[in-house]
């Protein structure tokens, strides 16, 4: 098989993951995009592996063992997750990542919820970078 | 045990023992006055011991080097003769005295377990002080008294007297220490050593340098200690410590280590005519500055401070005509007799429920309610007035006889410093005899309402003034022969010409004073006057905190009292007024130096609060200004932080690619 197709696949897997990050408003689809963006990294992983090894003989299989090596970390990472969007439910009734802006700078005076401002600041913060 | 061990305990165990109740004092309250006594009593016994093994002899000397230091040596060192040995017994038994005094009179204090650790404390190291043998190690033990005397002059710390009480008596003594330090290091660089028998006997071999520039440094450091003029005001100040305190430290101890320190290195002074003069005319006017001074005074304590400050200059008027052993002899009699006076002032104070010699001119029957107080005062205060055969005269006429022989021929001393301490210190018997008159009558020969009646004083407070009744009383006839022995060996006892006038001149001041007083005591009960302060039922230390904070709102001021029938008033005139403040010294430092250094301090305060700061905030500014444009981007979504990282990342790479590409 060609290494374009896993590529691709991950390369979608990975925009799909990033978009529902970025775009979702439920902490627990946030989770579950994250584990999008992990699985396509995984399997970036497994398709380099194999088409390292047939081109240089690396017997060694890195990239397998790197990939099983994340989804333990990711496993445990979700779990941990889930429990904290639990708590915060329980807590607050609510899951909405927009509404959990505890630490906003002097978040107490609730300004106004402006997408406008938020791109401002995006652009600064690229001109930071 | 040898006689250098017992020499090192002497000084060690009042040390342990304010270790001791220092750390127990909160937590096994049972043992603060025991360990508070025993040491105490136990090194009296040690110093007994080391005494009569010394016995007058060759001096003790020891040392041992802990380290080295450079290029002068440090050693710890003991150099105990005749002088050592009897000034440590008297340290001893004032301040085994104190201790138990205090057991009474600081009964109900709160902060007792502290308070009699600083005791314990100060008691060693006015004990390392007498008995070091090197500069460096009598230096550490002189600056532990300063600090021990600025914690227990503002035990009473709730009362603003006693609060600038102590940091005047610190600052004006740190003033002193200053040069006394450099004088240190002179001397020693010349010597080579700060050991005192290797200074000394650079001395001798003529080996020092500048021996006048030595002695004047040395000599402000013992200003400030002995409370000399022109740096003595701390003294009738730290009067608002407790009475016990004033007893031991402003009284008996601390401000005769001065006294002690010139006759330990008496050659260095002897070596400067110049400093000699310095001394003489230093002696002179603190002796009759402070007898005019304690006439005016109304604070019975302060009356005392006064005449201690004279006392302390009868004996630098001794040290300037080169007499060390008529100096000494006469700080272990004036130790005896002003420790009891303090003490007996106490029990005044607690008895009458005020400090105010006023008031108790006022008060019919106060001796009969104190009968240990009135019988040991009246000792005292003849032997504070020099009058035969109390331990006082003996002393006295010692001092009055070397500064007669002085004004002869002597190699010692210059004649001129003779004739200045002569003429001073006959002219202070009178101003004693009189002040110790009037405190006498003021006191116990009041009449008007009849004096509260508190109950029984405590045991405690008047065994210990019947115990120095008996040196008051007997110390000067009974050892005046045999002190030549542990001394110099030059006779203390008193001539014919010194004992009729010093004698006759005291007589005549106490007449004096007893006709003005009953001049001036037949319009007393008809002028009333001022409050008597302090509930009844409290503790001593309780009764005089109040008195001395309520003396200040009910006379006018903490010295004086507007009392139109005081015999001092009458004596001494229109100079009245001005005694009753000191001279004026303390305006006149007030205005030389405590007002120019507060200008500049608010100068430096505006400096830096409007000229600094305003750079600084300045400077603050822009990164202030970038700071807040930066906190805005700070939403808290999480999701608005990814974006932003999202797009960095993607700058980056696409900035990554250009350059790789090589467009």
């Amino acid at each position: 098989m060609h290494l374009a197709y896993p590529a691709v696949l991950s390369a979608l897997l990975f925009c799909t993951g990033l978009y529902g990050v970025l775009a979702r408003r439920n902490a627990i689809l946030v989770l579950m995009s994250v584990e999008l963006m992990l699985n396509a990294v995984n399997l970036n992983l497994v398709a380099f592996d194999v088409w390292l090894s047939k081109a240089a003989q690396d017997t060694l299989h890195s990239g397998q063992a790197l990939t099983l090596f994340t989804i333990a970390i990711a496993a445990a990472e979700i779990g941990i997750g889930l429990a904290i969007v639990l708590a915060v439910y329980r807590n607050r009734g609510t899951s909405d990542i927009d509404k959990l802006r505890d630490s906003a700078e002097g978040h107490e005076s609730d300004g106004p919820d402006g997408d406008a401002l938020t791109a401002e600041e995006t652009g600064k913060a690229e001109a930071a970078a | 045990m040898t006689t250098t061990t017992l020499a090192v305990l002497v000084p060690l165990l009042p040390f342990l023992g304010a270790a001791a109740g220092l750390l127990l004092g909160r937590t096994a309250p049972g043992f603060v006055r025991p360990l508070a006594v025993v040491p105490a009593l136990a090194s009296l016994v040690l110093a007994v011991l080391v005494a009569v093994r010394q016995g007058g002899g060759q001096a003790i000397d020891a040392a041992t080097e802990l380290t080295p230091t450079g290029s002068v040596p440090i050693e710890l060192a003991l150099h105990i003769d005749g002088f050592a040995a009897l000034v440590a017994i008297l340290v001893g038994v004032v301040a085994s005295c104190v201790q138990i005094y205090s057991t009474g009179y600081l009964r109900d204090d709160p902060r007792y377990p502290s308070y009699a650790a600083l005791v314990s404390l100060f008691t060693s190291a006015m004990l390392l002080v007498v008995y070091s043998g090197d500069l460096i190690v009598l230096l550490v033990g002189w600056e532990i008294m300063g600090i021990c005397s600025y914690f227990l002059v503002g035990h009473y710390w709730e009362t603003p007297e006693a609060r600038a009480a102590s940091i005047k008596a610190f600052l004006v003594t740190k003033l002193g220490d200053v040069p006394f330090l450099i004088g240190l290091f002179a001397l020693a660089t010349d010597a080579g050593s700060f050991r005192i028998t290797k200074v000394l006997g650079t001395v001798a071999s003529g080996g020092l340098h500048h021996p006048t520039l030595v002695a004047l440094l040395l000599l402000a450091g013992v200003a400030g200690k002995s409370a000399q003029f022109p740096l003595h005001t701390w003294l009738p100040d730290a009067m608002a410590g407790p009475t016990p305190v004033s007893a031991l430290i402003h009284a008996a101890t601390m401000v005769a280590a001065g006294v002690y320190f010139i006759a330990r290195l008496l050659p260095v002074f002897e070596a400067s005519q110049a400093a000699m003069v310095v001394l003489a005319v230093m002696a002179a006017v603190t002796m009759v500055g402070s007898g005019l001074a304690a006439l005016a005074q109304d604070d019975i304590k302060r009356v005392l401070a006064y005449s201690t400050i004279g006392q302390l200059g009868y004996m630098t008027g001794a040290l300037a005509v080169g007499d060390r052993g008529a100096a000494v002899f006469h700080l272990l009699s004036h130790g005896a007799f002003k420790a009891l006076l303090f003490l007996a002032a106490g029990v005044i104070i607690h008895a009458a429920g005020t400090n105010s010699l006023a008031a108790m001119s006022r008060m019919r029957g106060l001796r009969d309610r104190v009968p240990d107080a009135y019988w040991t005062m009246t000792v005292a205060l003849l032997a504070l007035a020099a009058i035969p055969p109390f331990s006082g005269f003996f002393s006295k006429e010692s001092v009055l006889a070397a500064e007669h022989a002085a004004t002869g021929h002597t190699q010692l001393a210059p004649v001129a410093a003779g004739w200045i301490t002569l003429v001073a210190g006959l002219l202070t018997a009178v101003l004693t005899a009189a002040y110790a008159m009037r405190l006498w009558l003021l006191a116990f020969r009041g009449r008007g309402a009849e004096a509260p009646d508190h109950g029984r004083q405590p045991l405690t407070m008047t065994v210990v003034l019947w115990v120095l009744a008996v040196p008051s009383l007997a110390l000067g006839g009974l050892a005046y022969r045999s002190l030549p022995d542990w001394f110099d060996g030059r006779d203390l006892t008193p001539t014919l010409t010194t004992s009729v006038l010093g004698t006759g001149l005291a007589l005549v001041g106490g007449i004096l004073t007893y006709a003005a007083w009953r001049h001036t005591t037949a319009v007393a009960a008809r002028v009333p006057l001022g409050a008597v302060a302090a509930h009844p039922e409290g503790g001593a230390g309780l009764v005089e905190a109040e008195a001395i904070a309520g003396h200040a709102p009910a006379y006018g001021g903490v010295a004086s009292a507007p009392d139109l029938t005081d015999p001092g008033r009458l004596l001494l005139g229109p100079l009245y007024r001005h005694a009753a403040v000191g001279f004026h010294v303390d305006a006149v430092y007030a205005a030389l130096f405590v007002r120019p250094v507060q200008a500049g301090a608010s100068l430096v305060r505006f400096l830096d609060r409007e000229v600094v700061e305003t750079y600084v905030r300045g400077a603050g500014a822009l990164p202030r200004l970038l700071g807040a444009a930066v906190r805005r981007a700070q939403t808290g979504n999480v999701q608005t932080y990814v974006s932003a990282l999202l797009a960095g990342t993607v700058v980056l790479a696409v900035a990554a690619l250009l350059v790789a590409t090589g467009v």
